[in-house]
């Protein structure tokens, strides 16, 4: 890009958010029923327990576009299931690790432990995980081969995929 | 009936797989009854322009080994392809990228200068890394080019089957000749190996706990090994759970941990993850410094959980952005 200061500035970060049912979620719902404004920038998906997040759906979100990954759990000692937050934490200790040895920018993947009644803090964290993504511009993986693209890509949505530079060569 | 044509060829590889279709042993004669060897140069004098002679389709099988990093490897897979009515991934290079994949923790630059460089046994003042193409008083000679990339061979061509491990096991060779010969392959596409983990077969199956937890993850080179135990158990880092059986569990026989050479069963898109997720979530204590000293323990996360699979993941290669536009080819 010849005009670094133009292309940051429409850059708009996408950022993947799984958030726990039990707190974190609630959370967020209730940053919405309380009418918080934060950064447009999150999509949120819902799972049970940040314990049911596969470190698998990290690198799919970003192999799928994101350029960011936060995910949110109850605070240490009040997971619904007793101890599905700590699994995610240690899983989220070893993807950490691996991701930096990969040279993908620590800042890109958040864990954060955020209360049922945390609505000012899903805003809080949004914003700054946004501005720290922004910061560092998009993530720009080497295109999906056609085989990760057959394996992982439902058959009605492959063309897309592949037009969006699902080819290798 | 003539006998059916097929072919071997090795790519980005150890020679360990043809070594692996030598260890059929006497089988390898049946082998040979059963089909017409049409080109195999490690074995056998055949050239390139015996491939091109034969008629599109005319193979009726092609079993390509190693991964594909060069415009070399990728123009003779193509050609093989074009004269083979089945391809045959064999072995973890063809597979998953195998260990040439690790390559893809570095790029082509990075690659030449270690290897013509800095190594201390090289001699090399000019600083002369390999060309594609010099001029000569006879004319210009060309050189394929290496990528930056490796990839598995089903990111450069159609592949019908894939025979797993590092070398596949001979019992799952002679399994899939078998099933090629008598025409009872499974679907387009499947791996030719049970589709369960490796515990399942495992002789210290026994002796693996209810629940598996660990405060310290061993190295195999600074542990006295117990020949019976489970080896998670003993907090050796065994890819046994996340790991596809049908090698009999060798290493773990010999007393090694598993490595995970046969690559994940059928319902898992990225090796390396889910084996990470499994090891992490084993470690035994709920304090955050705690874990991270524990998991601080397994040096190369990398290397370790995608030892055979780095180009078959989600993420193919390390992230460089600063690389030179182009250059990740």
């Amino acid at each position: 890009m010849s005009n670094t200061e133009n292309s940051m500035s429409t850059f708009e970060p996408r950022i993947v958010a799984f958030f726990c049912n039990w707190c974190t979620y609630t959370a967020a719902d209730l940053a919405g029923t309380a009418r918080m404004s934060y950064a447009p920038n999150v999509r949120v998906v819902r799972i049970m327990c940040s314990g049911r997040l596969d470190p698998q759906f990290v690198l799919s979100a970003f192999r799928e576009g994101a350029d960011g990954v936060l995910i949110g759990g109850c605070h240490p000692g009040d997971c619904h299931y007793q101890e599905g937050n700590y699994k995610a934490l240690r899983r989220f200790t070893l993807l950490k690790q691996f991701l930096r040895a990969m040279g993908i920018e620590e800042e890109r993947v958040r864990l954060e432990w955020i209360a049922a009644s945390e609505g000012d803090k899903v805003q809080r964290v949004i914003n700054e995980m946004t501005e720290a993504v922004r910061a560092l511009g998009p993530l720009h993986l080497e295109p999906m081969s056609t085989s990760t693209v057959e394996r992982l890509i439902p058959e009605e949505l492959k063309a897309d995929a592949v037009a969006q530079g699902g080819t290798h060569e | 009936m003539s006998k059916p044509k097929v072919a071997f060829y090795w790519c980005a590889s150890c020679g360990g797989c043809e070594e692996a279709v030598v260890d059929l042993a006497e089988d390898i004669l049946k082998v040979v009854d059963a089909v017409d060897i049409n080109f195999w140069p490690v074995a056998l004098d055949f050239k390139r322009t015996d491939v091109e002679s034969l008629s599109a389709g005319e193979l009726a099988v092609s079993f390509i080994n190693g991964a594909i990093r060069s415009s070399e490897q990728s123009e003779m897979v193509h050609l093989l392809r074009d004269k083979s009515q089945m391809v045959v991934a064999f072995g973890s290079c063809a597979h998953l990228g195998g260990i040439p994949g690790l390559a893809n923790t570095f790029d082509r630059e990075a690659l030449f200068k270690e290897a013509y460089a800095n190594v201390p046994s090289v001699d090399n003042p000019d600083g002369t890394v390999p060309q594609t193409e010099i001029d000569v008083p006879e004319g210009k000679l060309t050189l394929p080019t290496l990528w930056d990339t490796v990839k598995t061979l089903d990111q450069v061509i159609k592949v019908e089957y894939y025979l797993p491990g590092c070398p596949p096991p001979v019992k799952l060779i002679k399994n899939a000749v078998d099933a090629i010969v008598g025409g009872q392959l499974p679907p387009v596409g499947a791996v030719l190996a049970p589709d369960i983990a490796l515990c399942d077969e495992c002789d210290r199956r026994e002796t693996k706990p209810d629940k598996l937890s660990i405060k310290e993850f061993k190295r195999p080179h600074a542990t006295d090994i117990d020949p019976e135990k489970c080896l998670l158990a003993q907090g050796l880092l065994c890819l046994g759970p996340v790991t596809r059986q049908g090698c009999g569990a060798t290493c773990v026989k010999a007393n090694m941990p598993c490595t995970g050479c046969m690559g994940p069963i059928s319902r898992v898109h990225d090796y390396g993850t889910k084996a990470l997720s499994a090891m992490a979530s084993l470690t035994d204590t709920n304090d955050e410094q705690e874990i991270e000293d524990i998991l601080a323990k397994i040096v190369d996360p990398v290397g370790t959980f995608y030892r055979y699979s780095l180009p078959a993941s989600l993420l193919h290669r390390s992230y460089m952005p600063d690389a030179q536009e182009g250059n990740q080819k």
